[in-house]
């Protein structure tokens, strides 16, 4: 295929000619080319077929308003659906087909649809597919969502990056249009900090598509002179390709810039960048949009809206036909008659629903005055149209002009509603706008270049001002300042055949007029009724017309019958950009513990805990699987001594005065009277009474305290410390650190853990026998000849145990001394496996335990709530119904048949009761296979649980379709004298 | 939605956690004769204002202030931002 | 006038004229025996219910802008029972029972389609929690269904298994879960509680509560004052400003959740995937719009939109657990007023002054419920005791401290 309908001039680069495929069909075109344009310059005018009706659809305007020519891009893995041609710029070796249609292009199977469209107005699927009841699931609905849907996935992983940024201004100006450029010519001269985006890959907006003169020069001229200037400023950012979509609080736009959409290829860098732009101020030039005139058959490839005929004709040297009508309600649809003669493009008419315009008639061309198209035809490509009173035409290509909506999608982002204007038969952006935003040139109404000119200069200014900051009025060139008049025609009444609105979601004056039937009244009944504006464009060409006809239907005005807001985002924005390089591994940050290293090195798997990568255990040679190692680490721990890292427990160092009275505040039980030197275990509640969290808090001194808390809550506790600090107890004398990242904390334990640690702890630093460092004493020590150190004589998992912590910098090496001294004792590296099942066996509730909803009462621990002080949760803790005898309770659980693995989630139920909701007594929370006792044991909730010791319940999965016997237990399957702690 | 922090200047909000209404800082007295349902309403009941509201933001990820700021709901328009110690100073929490 | 695919051929053969209006508008009377403030998916379904179950047809629904144009018409579509605590599940699994059989029931194609909800699962302790989960709505005589990672990779290829920074380990199906075209859900409740008698009536604003001498005897409208016998709000994240015109302070609070759509596409997935690691939500429409969402933005709000770190930290999760979604490009985005609750889960209750009802609290939750809102609110409207699922659903649980916190986080709102 040539490029027939290339013709002179346009701001393409003719020395640079790129090859592209279009459906397997080699084409050329020109650098500066948008798909589109090199589409239509290789008389390619059918490009894709419509949602519903599969109706053959051809490219309908220039911009990203483009309802119409929706293509999939690229191949492979790189594959985007749904790419609108008339803003994908032409690369060499471009590669696009055609979307939703079987079969090919031109022969849809599915454009059967269309001949159905009698039966499927407007709503029909609500009324049918209802019968029989399993056919929906089973027929139709496959069969409509097969056939629904535009353009595919790839179904593989996105294969580029994306990346984010943010960026700070005085002034953001969004579009790059005459006001655009005049609003940033005037903050940028005045020094002000200035970002100038525009969507296009060519500043200048409407002026590259008109021939329009400012000064001296020609509007594209005048444009790449003032960018020239702009670019030249250090205090003004350019950024072509990048869309601001949407306005945010205080003055925050996202923005997305395509970075490298234009090439073959992103050479490994990101394809796109999405911008958080913080502004003080921003002027919003971006334009309008022209709206159709509907009227029978008016979809058909070759109809066109007439300023995009001129973006085609001026900027990128194509003709849309060779034989061009234009069908206006204004007049401006002249200037497209105009721009295709002086181009040599026959104008088969000029056909105005006006009788009389104050457009002159252009001389040698065909005009028809207060006439209107109501038919055309041309299945593939428009070959005639016929008028109101019954002529055909024949022209292959038809500009339509209804008249221009103002862009006014960013000042609705904040919920703003548009106003009407009655001289421009048009909404403007209404009173309430986004913090920080004014309103310029067309997208504000300013429909002349000169008007748009002079407002985006003057709305710089006034930003400025408003800022305090100095500028002065910069010249305003000469430019076209004439009045364009208009009437305000929606639709041609007299056409018989379907007059189409919404192009992509085939929505058609008729359907408008059945939801105004049916009761949708309301502009967002009948949006969501018909469909109307809910396609990619997100109806920026037919909203307003369809509003105009309900207008019609109901009698009233426009404005009357309500208005449609836009919400984010002004065009579609990829999920790839939004995330940004937040996936795969870099999700979410990760956390190592101190000994990760070591842990490596030595055979640990590792799991994650929250953003933590905790050893999860080590495996040995010949382990066949996970139990072994963990069964070994504990009885290793438990006959001997084990390691394990804990340095994921929160730490919050909390010093001051009144740091022993405020953590009485925090623990339901009271650490007043905990002496110096001592540790104690604790709950906290929720201000609701809940039981959250738990862990151990030392005395370090008079007025120093180390807490420590679970892993998964250490922020939440500290936040919530925080608040009580600040909000609650604002006097106190009392601060706080959270060290849970500079300590390195480690548990040694089991009956060798005090032998092992004489190795480590310096003898001079501490008497480490029972009597001089007994169950829950704490120190600051020193460890390996010298290095600072605290030692907590605390267990978890029920031995004879420490913990020791070291600043973060020496935990590697900690833990490499800690196994070199306990070789003589088979010292064993544990992970967070058999943590859990010593944990189990001696009863700790955990995560699985406080789950959120569980009290002391639950928990057995009610007594420690004092009743003697104030802390917090302590009141509500106190309600009726968190106290009740019957209350869950926990304990633990073994199974009768002690070869049977419990199941943790297992509902408990009576002997001989029903499997349901009402007999519902509790269920199993952990479970573990205990080394030590050679079966699984459980702990769980049960109502009334502590007084019901030796009972034998059921176990029930239903989910894994299994039950089994349980036995009620003491929670403390080991050592319940604890005994193993005090020797 | 940017915070204008009183020692540090413009935030992004988004480095704050949000807990809720200012009426969390005036925890009732737990001795006092009717402290269960004052500590009812002091949990559960909410104002819940549609227009400007104090509430209570922290600075997880910045100084740790947990500040009292004055915004509203309806427009998410900030016109006064506290330090939250200072107002619960201002309302009577000094011990 | 009954819909059947016989009458879509008979009007598709004459042009479409005879479709009628599927609601009458009707000027408010000045009486009626039972007012229902908020014409959203509960309002029009307790309409509906106290019309067909319960006989009560002397009702108007008032709504103060157009029907359906909260919640029902703003939310992700999601349908399901899968909950823990016994003050919920059974709620939802009768309501997932009246979704079953409800086109059949309102004669109204809500395109609703059970392909499924799965919550993925990505440590041990989220599988123990979730096999707890799934057995209490076994116990509620719903379905469950635990899938390991082996068995997700054979269903569904497209999810990160390999690269994941929390591994997918397993997940909790619902088979009966699903989506509902939502914006029908409203129209097929008002189309039918229309057709029984009920006033729906538009642009008809609350503006005050009647209450004399400590009962509740209508209220004042900007159509001017009606009469009720009885008045029931209905009006989710409006709740505080109409308990308000009563002197009542809930334990609610309203806070936006945004909700995204991304242009049509061919078939993508089958169901509904939660991401259990991060906040995400996804499923494909009709239309072939991916539905998505995720947590709320977090602060209190009534304005109807969020902001740009909550719409990047879904996409986030999007792509963390679905990398073929990063060239699907976000179309629209939308927030909704969320009338979030001290415990995560809702009321249906009387309050303390006489003929005045409430029903709120849904969080962003609301939709599921629907039909078993509106079934159980007429209950409590006609019978004046608790329907026997929605009996924990009460206003006065945290002076008992009978909280029903399915997510176990106390007395936070935008935490569930």
């Amino acid at each position: 295929m040539s490029q027939v309908n290339r013709i002179k001039g346009g701001l393409i680069d003719r020395s640079q000619t790129f090859s592209f495929q279009f459906n397997g069909t080699q084409m050329q075109g020109y650098a500066g080319d948008t798909l589109a344009s090199a589409l239509l310059a290789n008389g390619q005018t059918l490009v894709g077929r419509s949602f519903k009706y599969h109706r053959p659809r051809g490219i309908f305007t220039a911009g990203s308003e483009e309802p119409n020519a929706l293509v999939q891009l690229r191949s492979g893995a790189h594959q985007e659906p749904n790419t609108r041609a008339t803003v994908a710029e032409l690369f060499d070796g471009l590669t696009a087909t055609s979307q939703n249609h079987r079969g090919s292009l031109k022969h849809d199977l599915m454009a059967i649809t269309d001949l159905m469209s009698p039966f499927l107005s407007a709503g029909f699927y609500y009324k049918t597919f209802m019968w029989p009841k399993a056919f929906w699931e089973k027929l139709y609905e496959p069969a409509i969502r097969m056939s629904a849907g535009l353009g595919r996935l790839s179904m593989q992983e996105d294969p580029d990056s994306y990346d984010k940024g943010y960026l700070h201004c005085d002034l953001l100006v969004i579009g790059a249009g005459p006001a655009g450029i005049m609003a940033a010519l005037t903050a940028g001269r005045s020094g002000a900090r200035v970002i100038l985006a525009d969507e296009d890959f060519t500043p200048g907006g409407r002026l590259n598509g008109e021939t329009l003169e400012i000064g001296d020069m020609s509007g594209q001229a005048w444009a790449a002179q003032a960018m020239a200037e702009l670019a030249s400023m250090d205090n003004v950012r350019l950024m072509s390709r990048t869309t601001v979509y949407g306005a945010y609080d205080h003055g925050t736009y996202g923005a997305l810039e395509r970075c490298t959409d234009h090439l073959a290829s992103a050479n490994g860098k990101p394809r796109q960048i999405l911008w958080r732009i913080y502004s003080k101020r921003a002027v919003l030039t971006a334009g309008a949009t022209e709206r159709p005139i509907a009227f029978g058959n008016n979809d058909r490839p070759g109809i066109m809206l007439a300023g995009a005929v001129r973006t085609y004709v001026n900027r990128y040297g194509v003709t849309p036909g060779t034989r061009v009508a234009v069908f206006t309600n204004n007049d401006d649809g002249y200037r497209t008659a105009a721009d295709l003669a002086a181009k040599g493009v026959t104008v088969a008419a000029v056909i105005d629903t006006r009788n009389q315009a104050p457009a002159q008639d252009i001389p040698g061309m065909r005009h028809i005055r207060g006439a209107g198209v109501v038919d055309t035809k041309g299945r593939h490509q428009l070959k005639s149209i016929t008028l109101t009173d019954g002529q055909m035409i024949d022209c292959d290509a038809l500009a339509v002009s209804g008249g221009w909506n103002p862009n006014v999608h960013l000042t609705c982002h904040q919920r703003g509603r548009p106003t009407w204007r009655d001289d421009l038969n048009a909404f403007v952006p209404g009173d309430t706008l986004p913090t920080g935003m004014a309103v310029a040139g067309a997208a504000n109404g300013a429909l002349t270049l000169a008007s748009a000119m002079a407002e985006g200069r003057d709305a710089a200014l006034a930003q400025l001002a408003d800022l305090g900051l100095k500028a002065s009025p910069i010249d305003l060139p000469r430019a076209e300042d004439e009045a364009r008049d208009g009437a305000a025609v929606w639709h041609i009444p007299q056409s018989k055949k379907r007059a189409w609105l919404d192009l992509q979601n085939d929505v058609t004056v008729k359907d408008i007029k059945q939801s105004h039937q049916e009761g949708f009244r309301s502009v967002e009944h009948m949006k969501r009724y018909t469909t109307l504006g809910m396609a990619t464009d997100q109806g920026k060409t037919a909203n307003i017309p369809a509003l105009a006809i309900m207008a019609e239907c109901t009698g009233r005005t426009i404005p009357e019958t309500g208005t449609t807001i836009f919400r984010p985002p002004y065009t579609p924005v990829p999920i790839g950009a939004l995330g940004g390089r937040a996936r795969g591994q870099e999700f979410r940050p990760t956390r190592l513990t101190p000994s990760h290293e070591w842990a490596s090195a030595n055979g640990a798997t590792f799991v994650e805990v929250g953003n933590w990568m905790r050893a999860q255990w080590f495996a040995r040679p010949g382990e066949k699987g996970w139990r072994d190692s963990v069964d070994r680490e504990v009885l290793a721990t438990r006959g001997s001594v084990g390691i394990c890292d804990v340095t994921t427990l929160g730490k919050i160092d909390v010093q001051g005065r009144d740091a022993a009275a405020f953590l009485n505040k925090i623990y339901a039980n009271g650490f007043a009277k905990l002496a110096v030197g001592r540790v104690r275990y604790g709950i906290m509640l929720r201000e609701d009474g809940i039981c959250y969290d738990d862990g151990t808090t030392a005395r370090m001194g008079e007025n120093h305290f180390v807490m420590t808390t679970t892993t998964a809550n250490a922020v939440l506790v500290f936040r919530r410390m925080e608040f009580a600090r600040q909000c609650l107890f604002p006097d106190m004398d009392v601060h706080l650190i959270s060290t849970t990242d500079a300590w390195a904390q480690f548990a040694v334990a089991g009956p060798n853990a005090r032998k092992l640690l004489e190795k480590i702890v310096d003898a001079d630093s501490q008497d480490m026998s029972n009597e001089g460092f007994p169950f829950m004493a704490c120190g600051e020590v020193t460890v390996c000849g010298g290095t600072p150190a605290r030692l907590f004589r605390i267990s978890f998992s029920g031995e004879l145990a420490y913990e020791i912590a070291v600043p973060a910098r020496y935990g590697n090496s900690m833990m490499g001394a800690l196994m070199e001294a306990g070789r003589e004792f088979g010292a064993t590296p544990y992970g967070t496996e058999a943590l859990g099942v010593m944990r189990i066996e001696k009863g700790h509730a955990a995560g699985n335990e406080l789950d959120g909803r569980i009290t002391a009462h639950n928990l057995g621990m009610g007594r420690m709530v004092s009743k003697a002080k104030d802390c917090i949760g302590n009141t509500l803790s106190q309600r009726p119904e968190m106290n009740r005898d019957d209350a869950v309770k926990l304990v633990g659980f073994r199974p009768v048949d002690r070869a049977i693995p419990l199941i943790a989630g297992a509902h408990l139920i009576n002997k001989g009761d029903a499997v349901n909701m009402a007999n519902d007594q509790g269920w199993l929370s952990s479970v573990a296979y205990s080394p030590s006792l050679g079966h699984s044991i459980a702990l769980g909730f049960i109502k009334s649980g502590d007084t019901r010791m030796g009972e034998i319940v059921r176990a029930v999965s239903p989910v894994h379709d299994k039950e089994m016997e349980v036995e009620i237990v003491s929670a403390h399957f080991i050592d319940p004298e604890g005994s193993r702690l005090r020797v | 939605m940017i915070i204008n922090h009183p020692l540090l200047g413009p935030r992004d909000a988004a480095e704050f956690i949000y807990l809720g209404d200012a009426a969390l800082i005036d925890r009732p007295d737990w001795q006092a004769e009717d402290a269960a349902e004052q500590f009812h309403a002091y949990g559960y009941l909410r104002d819940n204002v549609a227009g400007p509201m104090q509430e209570l933001w922290y600075h997880e990820q910045g100084d740790r202030s947990w500040l009292v700021v004055t915004r509203d709901t309806l427009t998410h328009e900030i016109t006064n931002v506290e330090l939250a110690r200072d107002v619960a100073r201002n309302r009577g929490r000094s011990v | 006038m009954r819909y059947s695919a016989l009458r879509i051929l008979k009007e598709g053969l004459t042009g479409n004229k005879g479709w009628k209006p599927v609601w009458r508008e009707p000027d408010p009377k000045p009486e009626y025996d039972i007012i229902i403030i908020g014409g959203g998916g509960h309002g029009l379904a307790t309409a509906y219910y106290l019309a067909k179950t319960y006989g009560i047809k002397n009702i108007a629904v008032l709504e103060k802008g157009w029907i359906g144009g909260g919640n029902v018409g703003r939310n992700t579509t999601i349908i399901r029972s899968n909950y823990m605590l016994p003050g919920n599940e059974p709620f939802y699994e009768l309501s997932l029972k009246l979704w079953e059989g409800l086109e059949q029931d309102f004669n109204y194609n809500a395109m609703i389609s059970q392909r499924s909800i799965l919550n993925l699962v990505h440590s041990d302790n989220q599988r123990d929690a979730f096999i707890r989960r799934a057995n209490a709505m076994f116990l509620a005589g719903a379905d469950a269904e635990y899938a390991t990672a082996d068995q997700l990779r054979a269903e569904l290829p497209f999810l990160d298994y390999d690269n994941a920074r929390f591994p997918i380990k397993g997940g909790l199906f619902q088979r009966r879960g699903g989506t509902v075209r939502h914006d029908a859900v409203a129209w097929g409740f008002a189309r039918g509680a229309d057709a029984m008698g009920v006033d729906i009536i538009q642009n008809c604003e609350v503006t005050g509560i009647d209450i004399e001498n400590g009962s509740c005897r209508g209220v004042q409208t900007s159509r001017g004052a009606i009469r009720a016998r009885k008045v029931a709000m209905c009006v989710a994240g409006s709740s505080g400003r109409v308990a308000a015109m009563a002197g009542m302070r809930l334990p609610i609070e309203s806070h936006v959740l945004q909700a995204f759509v991304t242009e049509g596409l061919k078939p993508v997935i089958p169901g509904v995937i939660t991401f259990g690691a991060g906040h995400f939500y996804v499923s494909q429409s009709d239309k072939g719009g991916l539905v998505f969402g995720g947590d709320i933005d977090g602060y209190n709000s009534y304005a109807q939109r969020g902001n740009l770190p909550v719409v990047e930290d879904v996409a986030e999760g999007g792509m963390a657990i679905m990398p073929i979604i990063g060239r699907a490009r976000l179309l629209r985005s939308w927030g909704g007023v969320m009338d979030m609750s001290m415990d995560g889960s809702p009321f249906i209750d009387r309050t303390d002054i006489k003929g005045l009802y409430f029903n709120g609290g849904w969080c962003y939750g609301g939709f599921k419920a629907t039909p078993a809102s509106g079934l159980c609110y007429a209950h409590l409207l006609a019978k004046d005791t608790p329907h026997e699922v929605a009996r924990e659903m009460r206003l006065d649980r945290f002076i008992s401290g009978h909280m029903i916190d399915e997510k176990g986080q106390g007395n936070q709102p935008n935490l569930h």
